[in-house]
């Protein structure tokens, strides 16, 4: 199973980015091979809709839990859709991050944060 | 610069612009709107406030509605490409069906061109409306964005689109965001607001720069001003931008503004928006 988590950098020591529309990298763990690979967001290049293009983005990447700080209401859409679950985390390191989830300490995002819109 | 030839057009937009909210721009075009007999056009769609002073008894609301995709589930296969091909992630795949997020949709169409299965279709929702009435003896318009909904772009389209003869004070959004540019792109003219403040400056600046795209003549208003040599004045002088007018900071103004009410119906202010009417005849060189 994949685990992805919005980063700021590209390791698993970097920190988790609570931001997932507008975050670096996606860090991705599977977690049967304990292979890690990091990709950057498609979102932080996007004009409008961050937030979908991110969790098209990982849902494309097969990923079947995403960690993050918020999701936006677009974003918590699409991903509740397509089946896959999203738990909140604070800032930490990645490490920890996967730590926590291994340990079921983290909850589950039920509803969607504040809407982000870009400008235009 | 061109000139303006009153004589070849049939309408003259002059657009009020100021480059953050709150300095007056609305006071000037709601009193300057009555001061020349022109029409009041609000496009600051998404705080169009000039009502509150004009009060306009509205005779006509229209809808503006724009276009979004429909898909036909029994038609689509979920290939996709549509979702490839938005440029604005209003689409989105699942895996188990096509989502879509109309508000973020532009309507351009390209999702029905790209679906080989004819299963993208087109509807029509409202993002806003247009209300129209007379105040104070001349004629009112303002554009409303529903709330909520993130693009102003059509509803002030929709406005500017179908003005009428004559002339037109129209009060844009504040800022340089694309809903001015859009709103420039009908001007003939422009009055830029400020007041004399290193903001007001910094804020000027950017408008001007803005407005210089577009090769049409245009001045400065300076609201709140103290009378003297300010750093406005200056630099309208070293870029040789001409200054409409002025209107001083008095308390009388600002309560006037705060209960409401159009400066014009004083004696005292009335004088100061003729004056400025005339300014504007000047620097725009309409007369
Ligand atoms: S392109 Fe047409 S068939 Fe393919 S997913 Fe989009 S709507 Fe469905
Ligand atoms: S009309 Fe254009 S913006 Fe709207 S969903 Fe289709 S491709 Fe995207």
């Amino acid at each position: 199973m994949k685990i992805a988590i919005s980063a700021t950098g590209q390791t698993v020591d970097s920190m988790l980015d609570k931001r997932f529309g507008r975050c670096q990298y996606f860090v991705i763990q599977d977690t049967e091979t304990g292979e890690v690979e990091t990709v950057e967001n498609k979102g932080l290049t996007s004009e409008g809709g961050a937030g979908i293009a991110a969790s098209q983005q990982l849902i494309d990447e097969g990923v079947e839990v995403i960690i993050t700080g918020n999701l936006g209401p677009n974003a918590f859409e699409l991903i509740e859709k397509s089946g896959i679950k999203a738990y909140k985390c604070h800032e930490m390191v990645i490490r920890d991050v996967l730590e926590k989830y291994g340990s079921g300490e983290l909850l589950e995002i039920e509803e969607s944060g504040p809407a982000h819109h870009g400008g235009h | 610069m061109e000139d303006i030839d009153l004589e070849e057009e049939d309408n003259l937009n002059i657009a009020v612009l100021s480059g953050k909210g709150g300095t007056g721009k609305t006071t000037i075009s709601t009193n300057l709107a009555l001061a020349l007999g022109a029409k009041y056009i609000d496009c600051d769609v998404e705080e169009p406030n000039g009502f509150l002073f004009l009060k306009p008894n509205i005779v006509n609301t229209e809808e503006v509605m724009v276009e979004y995709p429909v898909i036909d589930e029994d038609k689509c296969t979920d290939c996709g490409v549509c979702v490839d091909v938005c440029q604005f992630n209003a689409l989105a795949s699942a895996g188990n069906g096509i989502l879509l997020f109309e508000k973020l949709c532009h309507g351009c169409g390209a999702c029905e061109i790209v679906c080989k299965y004819g299963a993208l279709g087109y509807g029509k929702r409202e993002v806003g409306r247009i209300e129209k009435g007379m105040g104070h003896g001349i004629n009112c318009s303002r554009g409303i964005l529903n709330i909520g909904e993130p693009m102003a772009v059509p509803v002030i389209r929709s406005i500017l689109r179908n003005l009428d003869d004559g002339l037109n004070i129209i009060d844009c959004p504040p800022g340089t965001s694309c809903n001015v540019v859009t709103s420039l792109r009908y001007a003939d003219g422009a009055i830029l607001v400020t007041e004399p403040t290193k903001f007001g400056l910094h804020d000027l600046e950017r408008a001007v720069e803005l407005v210089d795209m577009f090769s049409i003549p245009f001045g400065v208003i300076i609201n709140k001003d103290d009378g003297r040599e300010n750093i406005v004045k200056s630099y309208c002088k070293d870029r040789q931008i001409e200054i409409i007018g002025t209107v001083p900071y008095s308390d009388s103004i600002a309560l006037a503004y705060s209960k409401g009410e159009m400066l014009y119906a004083t004696q005292d202010n009335r004088a100061l928006f003729d004056h400025l009417a005339m300014g504007l005849g000047e620097v725009l060189e309409w007369t």
